[in-house]
């Protein structure tokens, strides 16, 4: 019945996995720009840009990818253009990660403390040159560790945009499946090579967020 | 010609008004002394001064300008007055010179080599020229404080705010902060500072402000402050403290 | 954009829209109270259990949270049945969500009991408690509380993930959503609808366990 030897299994797999890379890459990116965005107008001074900032990231944090995926892939169909899976998936991903993006970085800035704030403004800083010279440096070194770890969660949400006829690793994994008849080691090998993905970048997290506490100061 | 004027000055944090009509007037090269229980207002007083509280009511002027909460206003007011805080709040990502230079280039637009230059003098006149390169977790709080007070300095202000600026300093280090100041003051700088140090407050201020619930409640030389106070409540605060 | 949005056909279909959303609030409490569970055992074996112990938790831990949910759900449902273990959509359902909230759980759980005091565990100890017993009774309620709010958002995360239980066909409030928009041909207005009572539920959820929280943990512990 089946002439796919297991390295056949293993080569589709592979090469499927190339897309999953290239969309969390694709996410991870856009989402860091567009929560960049966020972010500032999040910690700035306009109250209607802090409340926008808010409601955003409490409708992509309390509401499912996968719906989103939808909405975005039938939503962007409303306008009569005939969506490609691709471009939901990267653009429902970038709106997703931007939202968890920017309220980890919130976290980093405000855990600056408030006398650095308030020596900055002794000294005669401005707003921005606060932000650039003396909050943001100390946010940044904060805020790696979280940053890499949320791009495993962003590796494995891409899992999701099968379900919108992405085909990348997941999807892979179903058609593979579905011509073998052997989901116990396909989905095995899909596992693996999530794993494989993940795996180093949940421990870079683990390590350097040691080394931030360990250290408490690597200039 | 006064260089610091506080008048009627009110500050209120939700129903709790904090401050209750203050007046002060500050002359060039005095040096004052805030004491008073905690929660009496003498910290807020300063950080009022400083624009880092907005006042409710009442003016403050300092060489002549007032003090408005608008950007503009503010800049020009604290590169008038310099402050230097209890917890320190040195730049933890840079160096002492660094965190020295760092304003000077930022606000005045200081050329890098001037402003590094500025940076060593004013490390050198709290005495800490050689540890320029040291970052702050590797100094001692005493240390610490020194560099901010040298931070402060490097910008050339008029007067400087002093808020508690000893007591998160374990007792042996307090000594070589308080001879900094006691030698600026000697030097002509005008400074205003909330302190618990009466000894000091005795030998270097010229005036004492005693603040009791909201209000200047006794002012005065430090002779006539400490020695003959004039209110019960003055007394039982110096009893407490001897 | 010339599209008229028409949501008539909530009036048909409400009665496949509640019956999604108890299976999803179904789904949710099982995986939630089973899940913390299985993260509680396991945190214990990873801090304070024999080291063989500890390294398998780790393993499953690293595995679980390293791979998507949907993976893990398609090798239960789809993959285990190779080794003859066989079970309906809404079993499998419910034992990814709790594997997967397991190895989450364990470790929000984990860093909780590792913030706590040593001299916790040696007052214990001096009063003839056991490990287990000083576990139980002195450190776990305090380390649940330091870490409650963490572990109330992995709940509310893991309820948001269960929208990809609609894959290997159970009737959840995604699948609801799937059903009636093939039916209506109104997928927009079928998954914003479904959408939003994602959203409510979520905050629903949320307050849900902070009220559980100030029931559970009426005191402040000692940080």
């Amino acid at each position: 019945m089946t002439d796919f030897t297991t390295w056949d299994i293993l080569r589709n797999l592979l090469l499927a996995a190339r897309w999953t890379v290239l969309l969390s890459l694709v996410s991870f990116i856009g989402g860091s720009l567009v929560g960049v965005a966020l972010l500032f107008a999040r910690i700035g001074k306009s109250g209607g840009g802090r409340a926008f900032v808010k409601a955003y990231v409490e409708i992509f944090q309390g509401t499912p990818l996968l719906m989103q995926l939808f909405l975005t892939f039938f939503g962007l169909g409303l306008f009569g253009i005939d969506v490609p899976a691709w471009l939901a998936a990267g653009l429902a991903l970038i709106l997703w990660s931007a939202a968890f993006l920017t309220e980890i970085w919130r976290g980093c800035v405000e855990s600056v403390a408030k006398g650095q704030w308030e020596a900055s403004s002794s000294l005669g800083m401005g707003y921005l040159q606060q932000m650039r010279w003396v909050i943001l440096p100390q946010a940044l070194r904060v805020a790696v560790p979280p940053t890499v770890g949320f791009s495993v969660q962003v590796v494995k949400g891409t899992a999701l945009t099968s379900i919108i006829g992405f085909v990348e690793l997941s999807k892979a994994g179903t058609m593979v499946t579905n011509a073998t008849f052997e989901p116990f080691t396909v989905y095995g090998f899909v596992a693996l090579i999530y794993f494989c993905l993940c795996w180093p970048l949940s421990k870079s997290s683990q390590i350097l967020e040691r080394k931030l506490n360990v250290a408490h100061r690597n200039h | 010609m006064s260089l610091i004027e506080i008048t009627e000055v009110k500050k209120r944090f939700g129903d709790n008004e904090v401050l209750k009509g203050i007046n002060i007037d500050v002359a060039p090269g005095e040096v004052i002394a805030i004491i008073g229980k905690s929660g009496s207002g003498k910290s807020t007083l300063l950080r009022c001064i400083n624009g880092l509280e907005t006042i409710d009511e009442g003016s403050i002027s300092v060489a002549g300008a007032q003090l408005l909460p608008d950007e503009l206003h503010l800049k020009a007011l604290r590169l008038k007055v310099g402050m230097i805080f209890q917890g320190f709040n040195l730049f933890p990502h840079l160096t002492a010179g660094r965190n020295v230079m760092l304003s000077q280039m930022v606000v005045k637009k200081t050329p890098k080599a001037e402003a590094e230059g500025m940076a060593k003098k004013m490390l050198e006149r709290v005495g800490l020229a050689h540890k320029f390169d040291a970052y702050p977790d590797q100094l001692s709080g005493g240390q610490q404080q020194r560099v901010a007070i040298a931070r402060a300095l490097a910008m050339q202000p008029i007067a400087l705010l002093c808020d508690e600026i000893t007591s998160a300093l374990d007792p042996e280090l307090v000594n070589e902060v308080l001879s900094v100041v006691k030698e600026l003051a000697s030097e002509g700088m005008t400074l205003l500072m909330v302190t618990h140090e009466m000894r000091f407050a005795r030998d270097v201020c010229s005036r004492v402000v005693f603040m009791h619930q909201g209000r200047v409640h006794e002012i005065g030389p430090p002779e006539k402050v400490f020695a003959n106070p004039a209110t019960p409540e003055l007394k039982q605060f110096l009893g407490v403290i001897h | 954009m010339n599209y008229a949005f028409d949501f008539g056909w909530l009036f048909d279909y409400w009665p496949v829209l509640v019956k999604g959303i108890l299976i999803t609030v179904e789904l949710t409490l099982v995986g939630g109270i089973l899940g913390v569970s299985l993260g509680i055992a396991c945190a214990w074996a990873r801090a304070l259990g024999p080291r063989w112990l500890g390294a398998i938790v780790a393993t499953y831990v690293e595995l679980i949270r390293n791979t998507p949910f949907l993976i893990q759900l398609f090798f239960i449902f789809f993959g285990l049945p190779a080794l003859g273990v066989r079970m309906g959509e809404l079993e499998a359902a419910n034992l990814a969500m709790v594997i997967n909230l397991g190895a989450y759980g364990c470790e929000i759980i984990r860093a909780g009991i590792q913030a706590t005091p040593r001299g916790q565990f040696e007052a214990g100890a001096s009063l003839g408690m056991s490990r287990i017993q000083t576990f139980w009774y002195v450190v776990l309620v305090p380390a649940l509380q330091r870490i409650w709010p963490a572990l109330s958002s992995q709940i509310v995360i893991v309820m948001l993930g269960s929208a990809a239980v609609s894959q290997i066909a159970a009737e959840d409030l995604t699948f609801a959503a799937n059903f009636i928009q093939s039916r209506s041909f109104r997928a927009f207005e079928s998954y914003f609808v479904a959408t939003l009572i994602y959203l409510a539920l979520a905050i629903g959820l949320r307050q849900l366990l902070r009220g559980l929280g100030w029931t559970i943990f009426p005191r402040r512990a000692a940080r």
